[in-house]
């Protein structure tokens, strides 16, 4: 998503009108363990916030305070106007969530729980009907919508949950890692559900362990790593903050290596994989000179790739978990 | 509260009490199998051991049919105990489930889960007591002689001590890890009424055990419920009745939204 279409909140300038959540010095700790750190985020309305982190890092709990479920030790925060702290009522009916675990009733039918949510929300019985069958429509549910939602796919009960999130036409959704667990295909959907969610004006606020998730959706991201929150802004912005790319050089021969490793002293180089990283702004000019300066060194490399920064190397360098990398995708 | 506020209070619940009835009438197994023990005891203890039984009441001279009459009252308070089990269940499987984490953030009336779960488990109580008053009276069980004074008393003392084990049984569902957890805690609610003057008098009892009979919820439930329906002495029972129902309710009413409004884990 380009970072022009959505300007960036500044920090410091106090809290923007437009601001759809807005914390100041979130805490919370169980017993001894400080999960949340003392948090501050500003998000703009209709825009995609994403909460990027490795697991544990408190972005549930940061959630469960902003939905209203727990309350923090400390800090305070805002939703669309409400205190969460003296109108936790108001901020209730303006928003919306969908946890990380399956909030639906397996014991009811996918209609039923649509129509439970609809007399939740106090709507006449003709309107609720209209718009379970309308939101049942738009997450392709209709087709099983009589039969008991435990019987759903897990894809399925994803949508099921975020249609009846929908039911009250939410201003603010919060969406705790929509697409843990999703095969590809499901996953993809949910992506354009939530885009879709943003073009009504809506502002989503979610959870993800995906870099990849974040870069596709999120207007803003935060990585919270710790209980805090180690770097903010555009996708963009946050790519910047790393150093460039880099071409990278694998060998088959352990030999073939070590003589290009002591050919090239000034590359950093990994022993196990056998491979060496050469700096690289990724320009065709200098791609060019380095193929001349291996050629004229006879180093010979069995494979070579281009590697651009992506979100990956940023979280990484900022949540410090570089051997985790393979492993997190 | 407001008169607005009251009435969203009353709608919200009236949802949640839907929903939980819809839980019942879909899978009946599970109310079905709770009446199942105490209809299997009267038949049990009626036919089986019936004779015997009723040579021990009423000093040798009785037959079976007064055993019927005697042991009814007692399967009835018994039926209460077995099915609010059901609300323990139903309760605690609500808890480990993701869905009351989003009514927890849904602008609903706070109260309106545990009071769904409440009145549900009450009516489901009162169904399952015309059910096995239903067996009973097939098998001969008459009370005749109540005027309709005493037959709405012990109506209203059969809701009494359902509302208050059912307030029990949501505290016990809400203390409970899981379903089975809550199963095994609810037991002393089935367990209670076996030692108590259900299937014989208390002073028929060992003397060091009759303080456990007496001094339980279910024994002066059932004299007072005996002495509506058969004319029996009811004493200081009825007292003591309607003051462990008052008793149990608050105890199970503070116990169960002191739980459920902590912070969910």
């Amino acid at each position: 998503m380009p970072s022009s279409v959505m300007p960036t909140p500044r920090r410091g300038d106090g809290q923007p009108a437009s601001a759809a959540v807005s914390a100041v010095g979130l805490r919370k700790s169980y017993g001894e363990k400080i999960v949340l750190g003392g948090i501050d985020l500003t998000i703009p309305a209709g825009s995609v916030f994403a909460l990027l982190g490795p697991n544990g890092a408190g972005k549930t709990t940061a959630v469960k305070i902003l939905s209203t479920l727990i309350t923090a030790d400390a800090g305070e925060a805002h939703v669309l106007g409400h205190d969460l702290g003296t109108d936790v009522q108001g901020v209730r009916a303006a928003i919306g969530v969908t946890g990380q675990f399956s909030a639906v009733d397996g014991l009811i039918t996918g209609e039923e729980n649509m129509l439970l949510m609809a007399d939740l929300h106090h709507l006449p019985k003709a309107e609720g009907r209209r718009i379970a069958a309308e939101l049942l429509g738009r997450f392709d549910l209709t087709e099983v919508a009589k039969k008991p939602a435990s019987t759903y796919s897990g894809g399925m009960k994803r949508r099921l949950d975020l249609a009846m999130t929908l039911v009250g036409s939410p201003r603010v959704i919060f969406l705790d890692e929509p697409t843990t667990g999703l095969d590809p295909r499901s996953r993809h959907n949910m992506w354009g559900i939530i885009r879709d969610l943003v073009s009504d004006g809506v502002t989503v606020f979610l959870t993800t362990q995906y870099l990849e998730e974040a870069d596709e959706l999120a207007d803003l991201i935060a990585v919270l790593n710790d209980g805090k929150i180690v770097a903010e802004g555009t996708a963009e912005e946050l790519k910047r903050l790393i150093p460039g790319g880099h071409i990278r050089l694998r060998f088959t021969d352990p030999v073939a290596y070590q003589s290009a490793a002591s050919a090239l002293r000034e590359v950093t180089g990994d022993e196990d994989a056998l491979t060496l990283q050469i700096p690289s702004d990724g320009t065709q000019r200098e791609l060019r000179s380095v193929l001349d300066w291996l050629d004229s060194l006879g180093i010979e490399a069995d494979e070579l790739t281009l590697h651009t920064p992506d979100l990956d190397d940023v979280f990484f360098a900022l949540t410090g978990n570089s051997q985790n990398k393979e492993n997190a995708r | 509260m407001s008169a607005l506020a009251l009435a969203l209070a009353v709608r919200d619940s009236n949802t949640m009490l839907r929903r939980n009835l819809l839980h019942a009438r879909r899978y009946p197994s599970m109310t079905l199998n709770l009446l199942l023990s105490p209809i299997m005891l009267l038949l049990l203890f009626v036919y089986i051991f019936g004779d015997v039984m009723s040579a021990g009441i009423g000093g040798g001279g009785a037959d079976r049919s007064d055993y019927i009459a005697y042991i009814v009252p007692g399967l009835l308070m018994m039926t209460i105990g077995s099915t609010v089990i059901g609300a323990a269940i139903a309760v605690s499987m609500d808890m480990t489930e993701g869905l009351i984490a989003r009514f927890r953030t849904m602008a609903v009336y706070r109260g309106s889960v545990l009071i769904g779960h409440v009145v549900g488990s009450v009516l489901q109580v009162l169904a399952s007591l015309v059910l096995v008053g239903a067996v009973a009276v097939a098998i001969g069980f008459r009370s005749t002689d109540a005027t309709a004074l005493e037959w709405l008393a012990a109506f209203g003392l059969l809701a009494l001590f359902a509302l208050a084990l059912t307030w029990i049984a949501v505290g016990m569902g809400m203390a409970s890890p899981n379903p089975e957890a809550a199963s095994n805690m609810a037991m002393p609610l089935i367990l209670l009424p076996l030692v108590s003057s259900a299937f014989i008098p208390a002073d028929t009892m060992p003397a060091w055990f009759q303080p456990i009979a007496e001094y339980q919820p279910f024994t002066p439930a059932i004299e007072t419920l005996r002495g509506l329906l058969l004319g029996t002495e009811i004493g200081h029972n009825g007292w003591l009745a309607i003051a462990w129902c008052v008793a149990l309710t608050a105890l199970g009413y503070r116990w169960s939204t002191a739980l459920f409004n902590r912070d969910p884990k």
